[in-house]
Order: structure tokens, then C-alpha cells, then sequence
């Protein structure tokens, strides 16, 4: 069981984490901005998620807390 | 008390050694730099620092360091040296962190010379870097007056969050005079609750920072500063007056050039002139109630400088223009002689 | 469930300003992940410079000073001459340090000041809006170099870990970059070594991170990492200038 989550309001939607999801599982959603007014990044499919938090170490807003 | 033999800069380094003063950062320069030669001998030994750093302003930001995690900390150095240090001491009024900078000034601008000059006051008490603050100036006459305002300057500036300077020049950095240590203890302020040392996890973390991008929150903390200036200029104003009771002829001047009018206006009472002194102490703030007092009496003051008259502003503000003020002054290093301020004195004296 | 990545305690828990994608964030984080490894937020000054990270002080947990542009190491030496047994650390760019701050570095260097510098190197005034830096490569566009940087006219870039490896009393130089996840740990492993350094008072450890700048690039985030690995990391060598711990540092 892993829990990737995305702190909305901290993500700037700059894409780094996407970039290097080796799973390409997590992505910049175009439907909701936060209140600085960004698309910020949601991870789709949780299932599919390794844990290995290599999105979060790309990270420059520490947005995004993996457990597992 | 014990009395010695010493040359003014080096009993202004004992004096701040003795006042607690645990750091110097200096840089060399005449005509100062006996200062920094005493502190290099002295400082290890009463378990403080001494540095030379590679630069005049390398030297103040590092006292902007020391200072900021609640050390006494200080500097000297003489005129270009000290345009070098108005960034570092702007910086130091806008992070309300207080420390001593010496000035022993010498002939400006540019280079100038290596003789003594008080070419430095405006730039002491109007323009000690860029932005709205003061720092507070003492202007010592003697090598004892230069011990004991080492100690008052880093008093009262610790008890107001503000740098202090001392407005000395290259005559009385020189000179030789006795001198006696009284026995100093330090004000013991409490800096505990801004200094920058760490936090132990024992509270929140302290910001030493003079960056405000908001304006109002600016203006907020300017105004906090200047009620503060308001306080220090009903408080801490010193001043000499010398025969100024019956006195027709007031002569003003400050430090080393305080001196020379002494004699000048002894010798003018000899010579039946009723002349007086007034001798600020403090110059930032200017002793505007004690003039008012010297000056009663007075038909006229002259101001007498080692410059081409900047002190002359504030002696015309603080009388606001209500006498003549005349000046005389020599500038470049050239020190006046008691005979030519007499003359002043007397060709003022002829017209009264 | 057990924590795999989160931030750390030292890094205060508010929003940054950088731009998206900027660098600063993740090079803040690695700074704080080890002050909190080694436990020393408590006994930590650091010392921020002018530039983007100026606001620094808002995100860093331990006692904060913010240094003039470019003094940030004469500052550090004076809150370490006065506080030897405290952990002091600048962080600085490169304008900041390698411009207006030249002597200062320089000097830290040459006095083997037990400080830790932390220095950002991307290639451009950002906070200003994108002037050219002393670190600008030959070639690059900036504000003030809309043609180019041109040698000629501008001269050549300043390369700081192999200039500071020079000094006698350097005890770490070292050049990384933050692009990769790779380089990441490697960044990091780099800034504990300068702090475990400072702890065993060897003298003065900078630790050059090669960084980004989306917005001053002109780049989205993800093309602003190519071109750190394209043009940079060339011009740039990553690598250990020198360690005065290994054989290889003592030559």
C-alpha cells in the first residue's frame, strides 16, 4: 500500500514530478487551479504507485509526501 | 585610580576592551591605525577576536555578523575608509543592530591627506548610508574623554538597538595624554530576545534582515525607529559650556578643535572680550536645549571647524537663525591656531 | 504508515516564492534534510545573501541573518569568530558571490574560514530580471547581453570551485547539480560532508550547485533541466575540485 499525496495549494505546477514518474502516473490536471491560481499535479491511478518518491525528491516546493 | 601615558587611539581601544567590547574587524589605515595594532596585542588576551579583514567593508560586515548574534562588536578606521563602511552601517540601523564604529577622521574628499580634519561631520550625522536612520555620534576633546565615551557609546547603543560612532580626528588619534581606566562594568543589556545565536529549539527563530518589500509594513518599521530617535534626542544630548553664563561672543566647536577655542576664549576674557564655548559632546543628537541655554546672552556665535563649516547647519537650526553665526575654519589637515581664532573673536568682538 | 519522503522539520512549513520549477526549493530542502540529520538546527546561523534567495530567512528554520549583496561571508565570519562552537552556513548566488562578493569568498577561502557556503550557480541575475551573471556561458542571452555574451566585450565566465580549490584553506570544493535524482543525492551527500567538515574544523567547504532559472531562461522547467545538462554541466564540470579528506584532495 503506498499514499503519494499532492499538496494543491503548494504545487506550482511546474512538471518536474511528471517528468520523472517512471511509472508516468502522476500529471498536471487541467480542470482545477489552486488559489495562486495554478493547475497542480495529481497522481492518477494511486494503485499504480511504487512509492519510490522520486517525484518528491524532484520537487522544489516539497509538495508531495509519499508513505508506504 | 591609576593614571598612564597613552596615545589616543590605542586608550580607545582599552577602553572598548574593557566596556566588553569581545570582537575588532579593522582594516589599516592612517591615521587610526595604532587602533588596530593595540587591539591585535591586547584582544586574544582578554579572550576576544581580533581579525584583520581584507577590506573596510568586509571588516563592518563582519561586525553586522558578530553584532547580530549579540556580541559587542565593533570598527575603526578614518575617513575614505569609513564611506567604504555606510553600506554595512546602513544595513545595521535598518536591522536595528547596535555596534561601534570609530572614526578618526583625516583631510577629504577623495584621498585627501593624513592630517587630522572633521571634513566627516556631515556625513556622520546626516549621511551614514543610504535611507531614513541616524546613528548616534559622540564627538571626546581629550584621550579621557575617549575612554569614557567608548564606554557610553556601546551603552546606549545597545539600550537603543542602534550603532554608535565615535567622531574623533587624526590630532587627538595621535596625541599623547594621560589617562586613568575608571572601573568599568558594562551595561548588562538583555539581547536575548532578537539575537541571531542559535535557537537551541528553545524558541522560534530569530531574523537579523532590514528588507521589508511592502511599503506600509517599510514605513511601519522606519517610524517604530524614528519615535525611538525621538526618545534618544530628549535623553542622551551631552554638551560642554565654558564661560557661557555672561558670555557676548559665543564660539562653537567640537573635538579636537574644542581645544583650541578653550585658549582662544581664555585669552579673549584677558583681553576683557566676554567670550564662551559651547562644546557639543553628542553631535547626532545635537545638543539643541544646551545651546539655546549657552547662547542666551550671546550678541553673536562663531563656529570654528576643522572643515569648510559643516557643524554651522545645525549650531544655525538649533538656534533656529535667531543670531548671526559667523565661521571661520581651516581644512585639508590644517589645524587653526588659538591666535587666529582670537582675532575672530576680537573682529567680532569690535562690532558688538 | 511509514513516512518515505516528506519535508523536514527544519524547512518551515511555509509556501516558497520561486518561480515554478525553480532550483532554490529543492537545494533549501537539501540543506535543511541535513541539519536535521545531524540534529543541529538549534546550533545553526545561516546567513542569506541578496538575490532570490534573500527571502531565505522566511524558510529557513534556524536563526537567519540577511547580509548585504555579496558580504554574506564576511558576515558568517564574524557570527562564527564570535560563536566558533555554532554551525554557520551562507547561501548565496552567483552575483552575490561571485560579482559584487569576490573578495569576500576569495577571503573566506584564504582564511580557511570554518563556514559552509552554499552556492547557486544559474548562470543569470534572476531577482533583477535576468542580467547576465559572472557564471552567464559564452553565448547566452541575457538582459544585458541581448546579442550573446560576447567574450569580446563581456568577457569570460567565472569558473568558483576550480578558483577557490586553489586556496590553502579550502577544505572542500565541490561542483553538483540538482537536475537529476541521481545528482540530487549527490548534491546532498556534498553539503553533509561540508557541514560534517565544519564540525571537524577543517576549514572552508563550498558546495557549487548547478541550478536553474525557468523564468530568466525563457524555459519551461522541464526544458530548463536539458539545458542545464546540455550547456552547463559541460561548461561546468561536475566533480570534487578539492578534499582535503582523501588522498587525491591533498595534492
Amino acid at each position: 500500500m503506498v499514499k503519494t499525496t499532492v499538496e494543491s495549494e503548494r504545487c506550482k505546477g511546474c512538471g518536474l514530478c511528471t517528468a520523472v514518474c517512471p511509472k508516468k502516473i502522476i500529471e498536471i490536471q487541467k480542470e482545477n487551479r489552486n488559489k495562486k491560481g495554478y493547475f497542480y499535479a495529481v497522481c492518477t491511478q494511486p494503485l499504480s504507485c511504487i512509492g519510490c518518491a522520486i517525484c518528491a525528491v524532484m520537487c522544489p516546493d516539497c509538495a508531495i509526501t509519499v508513505e508506504k | 585610580m591609576e593614571r598612564s601615558l597613552m596615545k589616543g587611539n590605542e586608550a580607545l581601544a582599552e577602553a572598548a576592551i574593557r566596556a566588553g567590547c569581545k570582537c575588532f574587524f579593522g582594516y589599516p589605515i592612517t591615521p587610526q591605525t595604532e587602533l588596530s595594532a593595540y587591539m591585535a596585542k591586547r584582544m586574544h588576551k582578554a579572550g576576544g577576536v581580533f581579525l584583520q579583514a581584507e577590506s573596510e567593508i568586509a571588516a563592518i560586515n563582519m561586525v553586522l555578523g558578530a553584532a547580530s548574534t549579540g556580541v559587542r562588536a565593533m570598527t575603526s578606521s578614518s575617513s575614505p575608509g569609513v564611506s567604504l563602511k555606510s553600506e554595512g552601517i546602513s544595513y545595521l540601523a535598518g536591522s536595528d543592530v547596535p555596534a561601534l564604529i570609530i572614526n578618526v577622521q583625516r583631510g577629504g574628499p577623495g584621498l585627501g591627506g593624513i592630517q587630522p580634519s572633521q571634513a566627516d561631520y556631515w556625513q556622520a550625522t546626516r549621511a551614514m548610508g543610504h535611507g531614513d536612520f541616524h546613528v548616534l555620534v559622540f564627538a571626546p576633546c581629550s584621550v579621557q574623554e575617549m575612554v569614557d565615551m567608548v564606554v557610553k557609546a556601546f551603552d546606549t547603543a545597545d539600550k537603543y538597538r542602534i550603532p554608535a560612532m565615535i567622531l574623533a580626528d587624526g590630532l587627538l588619534g595621535q596625541m599623547m595624554e594621560p589617562v586613568s581606566f575608571p572601573e568599568i562594568n558594562p551595561d548588562s543589556v538583555d539581547k536575548s530576545s532578537w539575537a541571531a545565536c542559535g535557537h537551541g529549539n528553545k524558541r522560534e527563530h530569530h531574523v537579523i534582515n532590514s528588507l521589508y518589500l511592502q511599503a506600509n509594513e517599510l514605513e511601519d518599521k522606519v517610524n517604530e525607529r524614528f519615535k525611538r530617535y525621538e526618545i534618544i534626542k530628549e535623553n542622551e544630548t551631552d554638551a560642554e559650556l565654558y564661560l557661557t553664563d555672561d558670555c557676548d561672543i559665543l564660539v562653537c566647536a567640537y573635538g579636537a578643535s574644542a581645544r583650541i577655542v578653550k585658549s582662544a576664549v581664555n585669552s579673549a576674557r584677558e583681553a576683557g572680550i566676554k567670550a564662551g564655548m559651547f562644546r557639543p559632546k553628542t553631535l547626532w543628537p545635537f545638543p539643541v536645549k544646551e545651546l539655546n541655554k549657552a547662547c542666551k546672552n550671546a550678541s553673536e556665535l562663531l563656529c570654528v571647524e576643522m572643515s569648510k563649516g559643516q557643524m554651522i547647519d545645525d549650531v544655525k537650526l538649533a538656534i533656529n537663525c535667531s543670531k548671526p553665526v559667523s565661521f571661520f575654519g581651516r581644512t585639508g589637515g590644517v589645524i587653526p591656531t588659538p591666535v587666529e581664532v582670537l582675532e575672530q573673536i576680537k573682529k567680532i568682538g569690535g562690532k558688538i | 504508515m511509514p513516512v518515505v519522503f516528506k519535508r523536514p522539520d527544519s524547512l518551515l512549513d511555509v509556501p516558497m516564492h520561486y518561480c515554478p520549477g525553480c532550483s532554490h526549493g529543492i537545494v533549501h530542502r537539501l540543506v535543511c534534510e541535513v541539519i536535521d540529520e545531524m540534529g543541529i538546527e538549534g546550533d545553526t546561523i545561516g546567513v542569506c545573501p541578496v538575490g532570490c534567495a534573500v527571502m531565505s530567512y522566511d524558510y529557513f528554520g534556524c536563526d537567519m541573518i540577511e547580509a548585504p549583496h555579496g558580504r554574506a561571508p564576511a558576515v558568517a565570519t564574524g557570527v562564527k569568530r564570535t560563536n566558533p562552537d555554532k554551525f554557520v552556513f551562507t547561501y548565496q548566488g552567483d552575483g552575490d558571490l561571485a560579482a559584487i562578493g569576490t573578495a569576500e569568498t576569495v577571503h573566506v577561502g584564504a582564511r580557511g574560514e570554518n563556514i559552509v557556503i552554499i552556492f547557486i550557480n544559474n548562470t543569470i541575475y534572476g531577482m533583477t530580471g535576468g542580467q547576465m551573471a559572472p557564471t552567464t556561458i559564452p553565448g547566452q542571452v541575457t538582459q544585458t547581453t541581448p546579442f550573446g555574451r560576447d567574450p569580446e566585450l563581456a568577457g569570460y565566465p567565472v569558473r568558483v570551485c576550480e578558483l577557490i580549490s586553489t586556496l590553502t584553506g579550502t577544505a572542500l570544493a565541490q561542483r553538483v547539480a540538482v537536475d537529476t535524482v541521481k545528482h540530487i543525492k549527490e548534491a546532498k551527500e556534498a553539503i553533509r560532508k561540508a557541514f560534517e567538515n565544519q564540525k571537524e574544523k577543517r576549514g572552508l567547504s563550498i558546495v557549487e550547485v548547478l541550478s536553474t532559472c525557468p523564468t530568466n531562461w525563457g524555459l519551461s522547467p522541464v526544458d530548463a533541466i536539458k539545458r542545464l545538462q546540455k550547456e552547463m554541466i559541460p561548461y561546468y564540470p561536475l566533480g570534487v575540485y578539492k578534499d582535503v579528506t582523501t588522498k587525491e584532495g591533498e595534492k
